[in-house]
């Protein structure tokens, strides 16, 4: 019965390992996105990815005390986002 | 960092919420890492924000679900259910502000459309409203009567009694602008 347990710790540091990957082409989409919007849509799923690892972090290592943390970016990056679109529509209004 | 996961009492009914739990943070994973493919090779913004809406809503509540089933405590399965409470709520908000932006500037290819239902031409079959004209006098010429009637009617209702810093208020703010 030990072999599961590790096995499936196995499995979510693999997790985290894709889980950057995703996030390096997200920074690749953010970084050569062709107009702000396309940046503010990849800086979104950047969030999403953060959220998710911070959750497969704390599902690794079976401490809560990162739980808060993603309630309280959850709802940050929600306020950003929806600001920054504000501004990008002034940029490139027609 | 991590604490010895497994002591000894770990009955067979943890080991498998946690497999169910791994199954669960497994799935939302691979649509992230699908999503961020689909972010980098779809040709615009409204097929990006569909790409993006994966792990934004669906991965994500996937991963919590898989979270609250490895941390099993009630404190930390109520935060998990209100991020998740928190991303089906705010998401739309996002996409609906975004995909409208996209739909006014240049976010959209439009050759790559077979129907633009948000576009401006005029439309045939809809034979408009009835009567515009008889009505449309009607609300344009009252709002100023009113809102000057409301205007006076406040300075001089509230003039009889503590009226007299609201006047010399705007008074005073009057003559500062106008003076240079």
């Amino acid at each position: 019965m030990t072999g599961l347990p590790a096995l499936l710790d196995g499995i979510l540091v693999v997790c985290l390992v894709l889980l950057g990957l995703s996030a390096l082409l997200v920074v690749v989409r953010l970084l050569r996105g062709p107009s702000g919007l396309d940046r503010l849509v990849a800086l979104d799923v950047l969030v999403a990815e953060f959220l998710v690892g911070l959750v497969v972090y704390a599902a690794l290592t079976g401490t809560s005390a990162l739980v808060p943390v993603v309630v309280a970016i959850s709802l940050v990056g929600f306020l950003g986002s929806t600001t920054v679109a504000r501004f990008v529509r002034r940029g490139t209004d027609r | 960092m991590a604490p010895p996961v497994s002591p000894p009492s770990e009955s067979g009914l943890e080991v498998a919420l946690d497999a169910v739990g791994t199954v669960a943070i497994v799935l939302g994973v691979l649509l992230t890492l699908v999503a961020s493919v689909g972010l980098l090779s779809l040709p615009d913004v409204l097929s990006r924000m569909h790409a993006a809406t994966k792990p934004q809503v669906v991965g994500l509540l996937l991963v919590v679900l898989g979270g609250a089933l490895h941390l099993r405590t009630s404190v930390d399965v109520w935060m998990l259910v209100l991020v998740g409470a928190f991303q089906l709520v705010t998401a739309p908000v996002t996409a609906h502000v975004v995909g409208r932006l996209a739909h006014r500037g240049d976010g959209v290819r439009r050759d790559l459309l077979h129907v633009d239902e948000l576009a401006d031409r005029p439309d045939t079959t809809d034979p408009g409203p009835d009567e515009p004209e008889a009505d449309e006098p009607e609300p344009e010429e009252p709002e100023p009567a009113t809102r000057g009637r409301g205007r006076d009617g406040g300075g001089g209702g509230v003039g009889a009694g503590g009226g007299g810093p609201d006047g010399d208020g705007t008074a005073g703010r009057r003559g500062r602008d106008g003076a240079p």
